[in-house]
């Protein structure tokens, strides 16, 4: 219906409606036909033609989408390997022969598998394919004109019409001059000669809505944008993790983080020179009996030194990171790290340091272990398993919990093991678990495991006679801190936000268009047809008709509801 | 008044809420059974119309959701169940601010909370869009689907009013849950228009199942249905890609990254990519009208599995519901 130049996906039902049930709504059936595949009969570059061009239709589009949306779906259900290593080992040893199965197919890593990286490459290749020749299509489209007004209006589903006591020219003139208000239409006025029995006319095209197309294109080009930003910063950015208590500190550099990630692209050096010191942790719970124990508040006051030894105070709170040389720092989790000191048998020190305890509850009840291997020569190695309780509560069976996430009466509750640690074997150990393969429990008289306590400020002897255990009187705490640095977050926003735009603009931007005729009548007044059509559906489309029919000047009489009548009635009877 | 008090009014203005809700689901279903007889010979002389060549029963025009033939008698069940759902939107959102007062923050931050904004948020969508045109026989799924949702939220995932901990302290609780809310209510009518239009165009194709249900003879032509369905679920999708934005934007500030496959997060892509392809299967041939709507329905159904499952079932960073802990 229009001479314009214009690029279709392949499938694509994307007409102006003039027809009544439109072929869009109606079945679900194929319509029209020519539609399926059809297969060439030319040679090779004849199927990769074809090949492409199915890859770029609308249908493959569609069933890419479709198999985007079910192939995210495992990653939700089965536990995955970068989040969740532990699970995905749990879940091994529970299903021995589904398992290794679902491993070797990629099922605890969906979303870096394969299958589903083919999935959304291959969409997005169809998305360039799709969206180069719609954008050269619509660079010509911008400056093209109004398609030239139908010989009839008949079919269209927005019609009015009027006689005037003004000329046609002037009629034209005027309308013309309504829709071009504001901008929004770019407007033609024509005139035609006499054809058949109707007398030579003036008429006006118009079109509205161009920017519906370019916000579609911002749209898809937005989230190709996104695609590789969110790839660049894969390979640039890093992470690191560190555990840190309270007066002491770690320097910003790859050794002194507990766990270190990073991409691809990134350099050792790129590490900015600072360190940091956790001066003072505090944190607040709720302890009303509807929320009892709740979190309330988490804040690490830290003392930032940068490279140039400038020192400046900060504070870390969850929802509010520090940001350091364009690193960010986050309070990721917190805990107790009491200071522990083990003499041997021969009352020498064996260990002493803080042991980070990690909070398994809302109470805190943290789990930890004590690795004691530098014992005196001769003497079995100490490992102790068990809990820090940071408000102890002793049960009538002489079991303990904690019943408070705060330190009001801290309490270790510790099993004791002796052997072999194991940590020569030169296999790199988890911190926070005590391998017991080669140590014996310690038992009490009774046959069962003996379990020491120990309160701040105490000192208790361990049994067997294996030495004695000291608690500090201070309980300091320690913060998990996450280090993350990646360049690529402004850009990623940006196309976040220009597809949103464009997805707006694209759903919400009207596309119509206004055909105006006007002919002079024998008796001398001047009869007038407009006619709308919109793309898709539109609710507002004989409203633009019915405002420009308003501005037809000397309208004889200003016969709304009588042109009402003349077409289907777009409003609701009320 | 103590805070314990307001938040016990708040209840109480919930329960009358779902009492009035109730009362307007059966207004409604009266008023569909009632016009059923009338409409069935409006429907035979408009076919009879058509086949003279007279004005098609619609263009595909989203205006068009309209009763072809209006019966001039007045509709007592229909009026009675507006009020009332009106009455009830009112009671809600006393309950909701209440909710709020009590608690001292934003009045969305556990799924019980989540029922009560989005019932409100879709009954408030359909008396919206009621103000422009004739959605009535819409009313009776509206008002059912939100009743469900209060019944549910007052007696299974129901906990008392409290604070919230640090992790949701953060103004982006009010603007990324509290749109990902709206975008639910804009979706359950939607869902309802695309639902109709399956029965619809189910009973128009002559289906053995539906040759009782004579009250979908009454209501829209499938073609204005999915026109009505489509402008919400446009509305309902711009809202869900800030949901997930918004929600990107939260993560990056409280968990230290922007995307991480979590499992609410994981859903939320999934919405988004079935409502994205329902947008382009409107515009593929050969999927447009019946097969865009089932999109509509696998859309719901996610954001209803989103909201339940994902929240009770398998627990992730998001388990807000605030029923575990
Ligand atoms: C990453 C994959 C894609 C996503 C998430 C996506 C999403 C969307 C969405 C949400 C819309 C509706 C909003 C609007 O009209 O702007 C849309 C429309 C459209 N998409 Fe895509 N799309 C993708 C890929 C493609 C591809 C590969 C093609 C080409 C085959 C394509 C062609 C179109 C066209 C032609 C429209 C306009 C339909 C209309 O006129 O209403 N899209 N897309």
């Amino acid at each position: 219906m229009s001479e314009r130049t214009q690029y279709k996906p392949e499938g694509i039902a994307d007409e102006f409606v003039t027809t009544s049930a439109s072929e869009g709504v109606s079945t679900g059936s194929t319509a029209g036909g020519g539609d399926g595949p059809r297969l060439p009969v030319l040679g090779v570059v004849g199927w990769l033609r074809w090949t492409w061009r199915q890859l770029t239709s609308m249908r493959v589009a569609l069933l890419l989408l479709m198999l985007l949306a079910v192939a995210a779906v495992p990653g939700s259900v089965l536990p995955q390997r970068g989040p969740n290593p532990d699970k995905v080992l749990e879940y091994l040893g529970g299903h021995t022969t589904l398992g290794p199965w679902l491993d070797r197919l990629g099922f605890f890593s969906v979303y870096t598998s394969p299958w589903f990286s083919a999935i959304y490459l291959l969409l997005f290749v169809s998305l360039i394919g799709c969206i180069l020749p719609r954008v050269a299509a619509h660079a010509r489209n911008l400056r093209g004109r109004p398609p030239h007004t139908p010989a009839r209006f008949g079919r269209f589903p927005a019609k009015a019409s009027a006689f005037s006591t003004a000329s046609p020219d002037d009629v034209v003139a005027a309308v013309g001059a309504h829709l071009r208000r504001g901008r929004v239409f770019r407007v033609d006025l024509g005139a035609e000669d006499a054809r058949g029995e109707r007398p030579a006319t003036r008429t006006v095209a118009a079109e509205r809505g161009y920017f519906r197309e370019t916000g579609n294109l911002v749209f898809h080009i937005a989230l190709l944008g996104l695609l590789v930003s969110i790839a660049t910063g894969q390979l640039l950015h890093y992470r690191g993790q560190a555990i840190i208590t309270e007066g002491r500190g770690f320097a910003n550099a790859v050794v002194d983080y507990d766990t270190f990630d990073k991409g691809a692209w990134f350099r050792p050096q790129e590490l900015s020179p600072f360190s940091l010191t956790l001066d003072d942790f505090s944190s607040r719970f709720a302890s009303d009996t509807v929320a009892f124990a709740q979190a309330r508040d988490f804040t690490a006051y830290v003392t930032v030194t940068d490279a140039d030894g400038s020192a400046s105070k900060q504070t870390i709170k969850v929802n509010h990171p520090l940001t350091i040389a364009g690193a960010k720092v986050y309070l990721q989790g917190n805990g107790f790290a009491p200071e522990v000191t083990v003499r041997d048998a021969k009352g020498e020190v064996a260990f002493s340091g803080r042991v980070p305890f990690i909070p398994q509850d809302n109470v805190y009840t943290s789990r930890g272990v004590i690795k004691v291997p530098d014992v005196s020569k001769g003497l079995e190695q100490i490992g102790l398993t068990g809990y820090f309780l940071p408000t102890a509560v002793i049960n009538a069976d002489g079991t303990a919990r904690s019943a408070f996430p705060q330190p009001e009466n801290p309490m270790l509750v510790l099993q004791v093991w002796s052997g072999d640690l194991g940590l020569d074997a030169g296999v790199p150990q988890n911190v926070y678990k005590l391998d017991t393969a080669t140590m014996t429990a310690a038992t009490g008289s009774d046959g069962k495991r003996a379990q020491v306590l120990v309160a701040p400020g105490q000192t208790v002897k361990l049994p067997d006679g294996l030495g004695t255990i000291t608690m500090s009187k201070d309980i300091p705490r320690y913060v998990a801190l996450d280090l993350r640095y990646d360049p690529s977050l402004a850009w990623v926003l940006t196309f976040a936000l220009l597809a949103l735009a464009g997805l707006g603009v694209s759903l919400f931007t009207p596309r119509r268009r206004v055909w105006v005729r006007a002919w002079a009548l024998p008796s001398g007044d001047t009869q007038v047809e407009l006619a709308g059509l919109a793309r898709g559906d539109d609710a507002g489309l004989q409203g633009e008709v019915d405002r420009a029919l308003a501005a037809v000047p000397g309208a004889d009489p200003p016969t709304n509801s009588a042109t009402h009548s003349a077409t289907h009635d777009q409003e609701e009877p009320r | 008044m103590t805070s314990e008090q307001i938040g016990n009014l708040s209840e109480v203005l919930v329960w009358a809420t779902l009492v009035c809700f109730t009362i307007a689901l059966v207004a409604f279903a009266v008023d569909l059974a009632r016009r059923t007889d009338a409409r069935t010979t409006s429907r035979a002389a408009e076919k009879e119309l058509v086949g003279a060549g007279g004005p098609a029963p619609s263009t595909g025009s989203a205006a068009a959701v309209v009763e072809p033939v209006e019966t001039p008698t007045r509709r007592r069940a229909a009026g009675i169940a507006m009020s009332t759902t009106v009455l009830g939107d009112l009671l809600l959102l006393a309950g909701i601010v209440s909710r709020g007062i009590a608690a001292g923050r934003t009045p969305w931050a556990n799924m019980y909370e989540f029922t009560l904004v989005g019932s409100f948020v879709a009954v408030t969508v359909f008396l919206v869009v009621g103000t422009r045109r004739d959605v009535r026989f819409l009313g009776a799924f509206v008002t059912g689907i939100a009743a469900v949702f209060l019944t549910l939220g007052l007696n299974v995932f129901y906990i008392a009013a409290m604070g919230v901990q640090p992790a949701l302290q953060s103004y982006w609780l009010v603007l990324h849950v509290g749109v990902a809310i709206s975008a639910t209510g804009v979706f359950t009518v939607a869902f309802a228009a695309s639902v109709l239009q399956l029965l619809r165009t189910a009973r128009d194709g002559g289906a053995a199942l539906m040759s009782g249900w004579r009250w979908l003879d009454r209501i829209p032509t499938p073609q204005s249905l999915e026109a009505l369905s489509f402008r919400l679920n446009a509305v309902g999708f711009v809202l869900w890609t800030f949901t997930i934005i918004g929600g990107a934007i939260w993560a990056e500030h409280a968990w230290g990254r922007y995307w991480g496959w979590d499992p609410k997060e994981t859903w939320s892509f999934v919405i988004w990519t079935v409502y994205a392809a329902y947008l382009h299967a409107r515009t593929t041939r050969g999927w447009a009208g019946t097969r865009a709507a089932w999109f509509v329905v696998v859309g719901y159904v996610c954001v209803l599995f989103n909201f339940t499952v994902v929240n009770l079932v398998i627990n992730g960073l998001h388990s807000y519901s605030g029923l575990t802990s």
